[in-house]
């Protein structure tokens, strides 16, 4: 999160004056579902990274295609779009065959 | 004093729109509302007649007209709109937006009674209805003033140190369409007076892209309100550096307050706009008769700079606060910001609170008398509200 600032260091009326600051923005803490990934499963169709409502899902080229890499959990809200889109993830399969699994935060805090 | 060049019979309107002329604003949006309509009809004769370079947008309501203008002025724009009554009360929400996006537009508001009941006649419930919006508000007393605070306000507005929209109040029908002399200023020293539009973050800037009107929760809001209230604690300042311009330029002086006899008064009127005229002939008809009376009319009402009036009221026998609004269930606005202005005064005065011509009641000589006289009397109650000209 971005160092909260006070109203002398703040632009005036609310502006915000310069672009992309939604970078900064940590909007992993709202997450209480976190989505897994499971490489052996995905097509890499893209669908996650088209539907995700935040940048929370990362690719990289290869062979001037795109492929999945993996969850951004910084921004990641836990909303989980990208299980719900996943032509290789439902609830009829087993978990061990979908390229997305959503879990419980609490499974993650130490 | 400059020499008058230009002094016209005309209403408070033509005066107004004669400044918008003069200011040659980029955009004006606005619906007609009486009494504001004669403002927007002769501006856009002159939109019509192609003497303004002015952007002139017909809305189909004054929630839009606010909003045109908050657009306008966001992209960087010279904006102006105005309106009345039940327009202001339309235009509510956005009145609000306008001033806390820090968007310095300038509105003539021809002060009118808000429904209902309908009635199109003056009073001051509109405008005090968004006193606690963010507007700084100046009230003028006639066409001359109205004509003179608007050419303020825009400056005032665009200040750096500011950048706060202004309303400029001025009684409907009493003003807006009573035919008085004004003085004109040149249009050449008006241009140069107003000067180019000072911009902050213009939307039209393309090279530097910013952002209007974001989500602004619970981690935000509060510094951005506080930015607020430290420009309207800047406007003091500011004005008085505007108005002293201004008076080398026209001869015409504007103060905080306007304060007529005050010097010896040992009672003190205290009026919004208008009424403020017929006060100043009360006060030397009662002064004929040997009686201590003045007048202290604010011409800047928000902020409320009340370190003047308290310095001004301090040690007076009486001080009687004249209310062209009600506040159901309250003290009346102007009385409510006197008496707590006097909470840290050395010798308090007596004090009274009179709410007069709601819906455009007349307001006689008679009634300003008779308020005096109960000052005289020393029959004042500081928890008293009564009504002059009201059927008992």
């Amino acid at each position: 999160m971005a160092e909260l600032k006070n109203w002398k260091e703040l632009p005036i009326g609310g502006v915000i004056d310069k672009p992309a600051t939604a970078k900064e923005y940590q909007t992993g803490t709202w997450r209480v579902i976190r989505p897994i990934y499971q490489a052996e499963n995905c097509i890499h169709c893209m669908f996650c990274w088209l539907y995700c409502p935040d940048q929370a899902v990362e690719i990289e080229v290869v062979d001037g295609k795109p492929k999945m890499k993996g969850f951004n959990y910084y921004y990641c809200k836990g909303c989980g779009l990208c299980a719900n889109v996943c032509p290789k993830t439902n609830d009829k399969l087993p978990e061990e065959k979908r390229a997305i699994v959503m879990k419980p935060e609490t499974e993650f805090q130490e | 004093m400059p020499e008058v060049k230009n002094r016209q019979a005309v209403t408070g309107a033509q005066a107004i729109a004669n400044a918008m002329r003069q200011i040659n604003p980029d955009v004006v949006a606005a619906y007609p509302i009486t009494p504001q309509t004669p403002v927007v009809e002769y501006f856009a004769q002159y939109v019509a007649d192609g003497v303004v370079d002015t952007e002139m947008i017909p809305v189909e309501s004054e929630h839009s007209a606010m909003s045109a203008v908050v657009g306008a002025a966001a992209a960087g724009a010279r904006a102006m709109t105005a309106t009345a009554a039940n327009g202001l009360a339309l235009m509510h929400e956005i009145v609000y937006i306008a001033a806390s996006s820090r968007l310095p537009i300038v509105m003539p508001v021809a002060n009118r009674a808000l429904s209902g009941p309908i009635n199109i006649h003056c009073d001051h419930s509109d405008a005090m209805a968004e006193r606690d919006s963010g507007w700084i508000q100046l009230w003028a007393e006639n066409a001359q003033e109205a004509y003179d605070l608007t050419l303020i306000a825009l400056r005032l507005g665009e200040h750096e140190d500011v950048r706060l929209p202004v309303m400029i109040n001025f009684d409907g029908f009493i003003i807006s369409h009573g035919v008085e002399v004004v003085d004109f200023l040149d249009d050449e020293v008006v241009k140069k007076f107003v000067g180019e539009p000072k911009v902050k973050y213009p939307l039209l800037d393309v090279d530097n892209p910013v952002t209007y009107g974001p989500l602004d929760l619970y981690d935000y809001y509060f510094e951005h309100k506080r930015q607020q209230i430290e420009a309207m604690k800047h406007v003091e300042r500011v004005y008085k550096e505007i108005v002293d311009e201004f008076e080398k330029i026209s001869g015409r002086r504007y103060d905080i307050f306007d304060k007529y006899m005050v010097d010896d008064a040992e009672y003190i009127m205290i009026a919004l706009g208008s009424t403020a005229g017929t006060i100043k002939y009360t006060v030397d008809l009662l002064r004929e008769q040997g009686h201590k009376v003045g007048i202290v009319k604010p011409w800047v009402f928000r902020p409320f700079l009340k370190k003047e009036l308290q310095e001004v009221l301090n040690g007076r026998k009486a001080v009687i606060v004249l209310d062209r609004s009600a506040s159901f269930g309250a003290e009346a606005p102007l009385y409510e910001a006197v008496k707590s202005a006097l909470f840290n005064v050395e010798n308090k005065p007596l004090i009274g609170s009179y709410v007069y011509g709601l819906g455009g009641r007349d307001i006689k000589v008679e009634y300003i008398k008779q308020a005096f006289e109960d000052a005289f009397a020393g029959n004042l109650n500081p928890d008293e509200e009564r009504y002059l000209g009201l059927r008992e």
